[in-house]
């Protein structure tokens, strides 16, 4: 007589939050690039919209038109204040998009741009954003096809909102996306990380971290994500990570995959101003917004070519090995501390929010 | 950074940890008091490397973890209201009050908005003098003397728009109730470096005598909480117990004079209610009459609000060391880092939260090193402890 399996309980599927239960109305974390954001998307708007393109949830959609395989991508752009050290929402409107195209192996062609203006900004703060995204598009090799204006009343609005949108052709051979993952593959950072995040807050709050050190690491990633190509096609996953940082995006390849995503956090690199700046408020360098970074999960095989690659691009010279990829648990990323401890990385729940002590 | 990076190297740290296996020859029970305490240790994966028998209980030390539902819910009402500005440090905001969060009054309307500093909340004030500005004065001794110097500060520039919630507490008065507490676990505290580098370690001698149990101040760095842990061990298995100060760059036995003078300046001495815990006697500060009018809960009259803590939410015996967090019947199932009952499950570094994480890790392990023999805890069981305690 057969003797049933004991029930195993999965403590991972413990929760079973409800759609939304806790937030009858949009708080910030929605929009924070963490579990809150994730449950918006799941549960609110790809039930919604209810096609298998949209399932895939990623940062762009790969569609086929015509013959043509399409990567299809749309961000918007709602940064406070509008010009920081390193850039301003121009050049995010253009790279933001750009790099979104670029993490599935297409070159952005075209991009849309669409401006919601405030009452009452001055109209020499839009020519300059307008300037930088002409010049951005040129550094990034792609045409600002289309356009459209609106504004809203005075005090409806933080100045400017940006919207773009992009497509370009996936090349052939090419199959990029955060299902690939498989245990031993290597997950490499094309440079330092946490600039823009610190840069911005730095700013923002008058908090006046490593003047004259911190800026923006805004850039497109096509040119970096080409070179990658040439030396190999064999790519699973490539993320850029912007909101939620690096911990989110590891956190969305290791759920996307079922893979366990094992850092070393020796290996990270954090530049000091930006240690500094997260020690001193309590934030996690891992969670910080990038807007110039990548991260790169490859088979261990193709690591070292894929690595000099990148350290032979001027974008990628600070590129690391991070971690890999395991068996072990599947869907968690796990940070080895330098003194030998291991922690959990988790998703954040929405914004990181500076620590009392 | 310098100083800093001395604090983190890895080859000085395996000379405390072989320092401590070797000095550790049976089981103790160490609670580190602070919540940064706490955060470092399982930021850098200390508990991991300690010896199995060595257990270190998360105090209460954590701020954000012990300020009563009744104050969330004060301040939830406060910045509800039209023509308020609620300032408060970031942590603040997402911790459940009765069925909302600071988050979820921003997004209704509220204005609340997240400082750096209470003196930046005075700085919004002044900018608004329509506006009534009320900061969320929360914390230890460590944000005392910033929030009384900022009271200081409006009613020298005569900024009358401000006022501060007031919800401090005290450490001595927590070590001294944890230790009253029958089946304390506790054999030696960590004490917080910070807050004895503004109150100096006079309070402490006695208590290491009453209670006879070794107290070392203890910094907030990987190789800071090591050399604590190592001092304290050594004591214990020495029989001693003592004060040492294992954090002498920033703490002086008579602590920080200009601190200490404006806290007396602003702030009296009064009972002060912990979440989870109850009310301690004598372990917060008010505002003293004198600044009364700053005084937010006075100002806005929200005296009559009133609170129960949730029934499930057994954070109160967590924050003890009377049981661990997957002890609670609701741990993992109605109390999660999602939908916590608790502020311990709020903050990553809550005791609670890092056990779920850690649980997730390995499925069917046990939680932590757990004390050995030691059997799940029915609910119900420690109600005499606390009934007998003066926690309350």
């Amino acid at each position: 007589m057969d003797v049933p399996e004991p029930e195993v309980v999965d403590p991972a599927a413990w929760t079973c939050p409800a759609p939304l239960r806790d937030h009858p109305s949009v708080v910030l974390g929605h929009g924070g690039g963490g579990a809150l954001s994730a449950e918006l998307m799941e549960h609110l708007f790809v039930p919604a919209y209810g096609n298998p393109t949209l399932a895939g949830l990623g940062d762009s959609a790969a569609v086929t038109l015509g013959g043509a395989r399409l990567a299809f991508s749309t961000d918007s752009y709602v940064v406070r204040p509008l010009f920081f050290p390193g850039g301003c929402i121009g050049d995010l409107a253009v790279n933001g998009t750009v790099n979104d195209l670029a993490m599935s192996g297409a070159q952005a062609a075209y991009l849309s741009c669409g401006f919601i203006l405030e009452e009452g900004v001055e109209l020499s703060v839009v020519g300059r954003v307008a300037e930088a995204i002409g010049a951005a598009a040129e550094a990034a090799g792609v045409t600002v096809a289309t356009g459209d204006t609106k504004v809203v009343e005075a005090g409806h609005g933080d100045g400017i909102y940006v919207n773009t949108s992009g497509i370009g052709l996936i090349p052939d051979g090419v199959d990029i996306r955060p299902q690939r993952a498989v245990p031993g593959d290597v997950v490499i950072v094309s440079g330092p990380i946490g600039l823009h995040g610190i840069a911005v807050l730095s700013l923002r709050e008058g908090l006046e971290f490593g003047a004259g050190e911190l800026a923006s690491d805004t850039a497109p990633l096509n040119g970096l994500v080409a070179a990658m190509l040439r030396v190999t096609r064999d790519v699973h996953v490539l993320r850029d990570p912007t909101r939620g940082g690096v911990a989110a995006t590891l956190n969305e390849i290791a759920s996307a995959s079922d893979t366990g995503v094992v850092l070393t956090e020796r290996s990270l690199p954090v530049p000091e101003a930006v240690a500094n700046a997260c020690g001193f408020l309590g934030l996690d360098p891992l969670y910080v917004a990038n807007e110039g970074r990548l991260v790169a999960v490859v088979p261990r095989a193709e690591a070292d070519a894929v690595l000099a690659a990148l350290r032979d691009h001027p974008q990628g010279r600070g590129a690391a090995v991070i971690g890999e990829c395991v068996a072990e648990h599947p869907g968690m990323v796990v940070a080895r501390t330098a003194f030998g401890g291991t922690r959990v990385v988790d998703l954040p729940l929405g914004e990181q929010l500076p620590r009392i002590c | 950074m310098k100083y800093i990076d001395e604090f983190h190297d890895p080859a000085l740290a395996r000379r405390l940890l072989d320092d401590i296996h070797t000095t550790v020859t049976r089981p103790w029970a160490l609670m580190e008091v602070c919540g940064g305490q706490t955060h470092s240790i399982i930021r850098h994966g200390i508990d991991q490397l300690l010896p199995d028998s060595l257990e270190l209980i998360h105090g209460p030390g954590c701020p954000v973890c012990v300020t009563p539902l009744e104050m969330i819910d004060k301040a939830l009402e406060i910045a509800s209201r039209p023509g308020v500005i609620f300032c408060s440090f970031g942590d603040m905001l997402r911790v459940p009050g009765t069925g909302r969060d600071l988050f979820q009054v921003k997004s209704a309307g509220g204005d609340v908005r997240v400082v750096y500093s209470p003196l930046d909340a005075l700085d919004v004030a002044r900018r608004n003098p329509d506006r009534e500005v009320v900061f969320f004065g929360i914390g230890f001794e460590t944000t005392a003397p910033a929030n009384a110097m900022t009271v200081h500060e409006a009613r020298r520039l005569g900024i009358a728009n401000f006022s501060l919630l007031v919800s401090h507490v005290r450490v001595p008065p927590a070590v001294e109730a944890i230790m009253r507490a029958p089946h304390c676990r506790v054999q030696g505290f960590l004490a917080a470096g910070h807050v004895c580098s503004v109150m100096g370690t006079e309070e402490y001698p006695a208590l290491a005598e009453r209670y006879r149990v070794p107290i070392v101040v203890t910094g907030f760095e990987p190789l800071d909480i090591l050399e604590g842990v190592r001092r304290a061990v050594r004591q214990l298995e020495r029989g001693e117990h003592r004060v040492e100060n294992a954090y002498p760059r920033a703490v002086r036995e008579a602590g920080n004079a200009p601190a200490l003078a404006r806290i007396e300046e602003v702030f009296e001495v009064t009972d002060r209610s912990w979440r989870g815990i109850g009310t301690i006697p004598d372990s917060g500060w008010r505002l003293s009459d004198a600044f009364r009018a700053y005084d937010a809960e006075h100002r806005f009259e929200v005296g009559d609000v009133r609170t129960a803590e949730p029934a499930a939410c057994r954070s109160g015996e967590v924050l003890q060391g009377l049981i661990k967090p997957h002890e609670c019947e609701a741990f993992g199932t109605r109390c999660t880092p999602r939908t916590p009952l608790g502020a311990t499950m709020v903050s990553s570094e809550g005791a609670c939260a890092a056990y779920y994480l850690y649980r997730r890790l390995t499925p069917g392990a046990p939680a932590a090193r757990e004390a050995a023999g030691r059997e799940p805890v029915p609910a119900g069981a420690t109600d005499a402890v606390k009934e007998a305690s003066p926690l309350g």
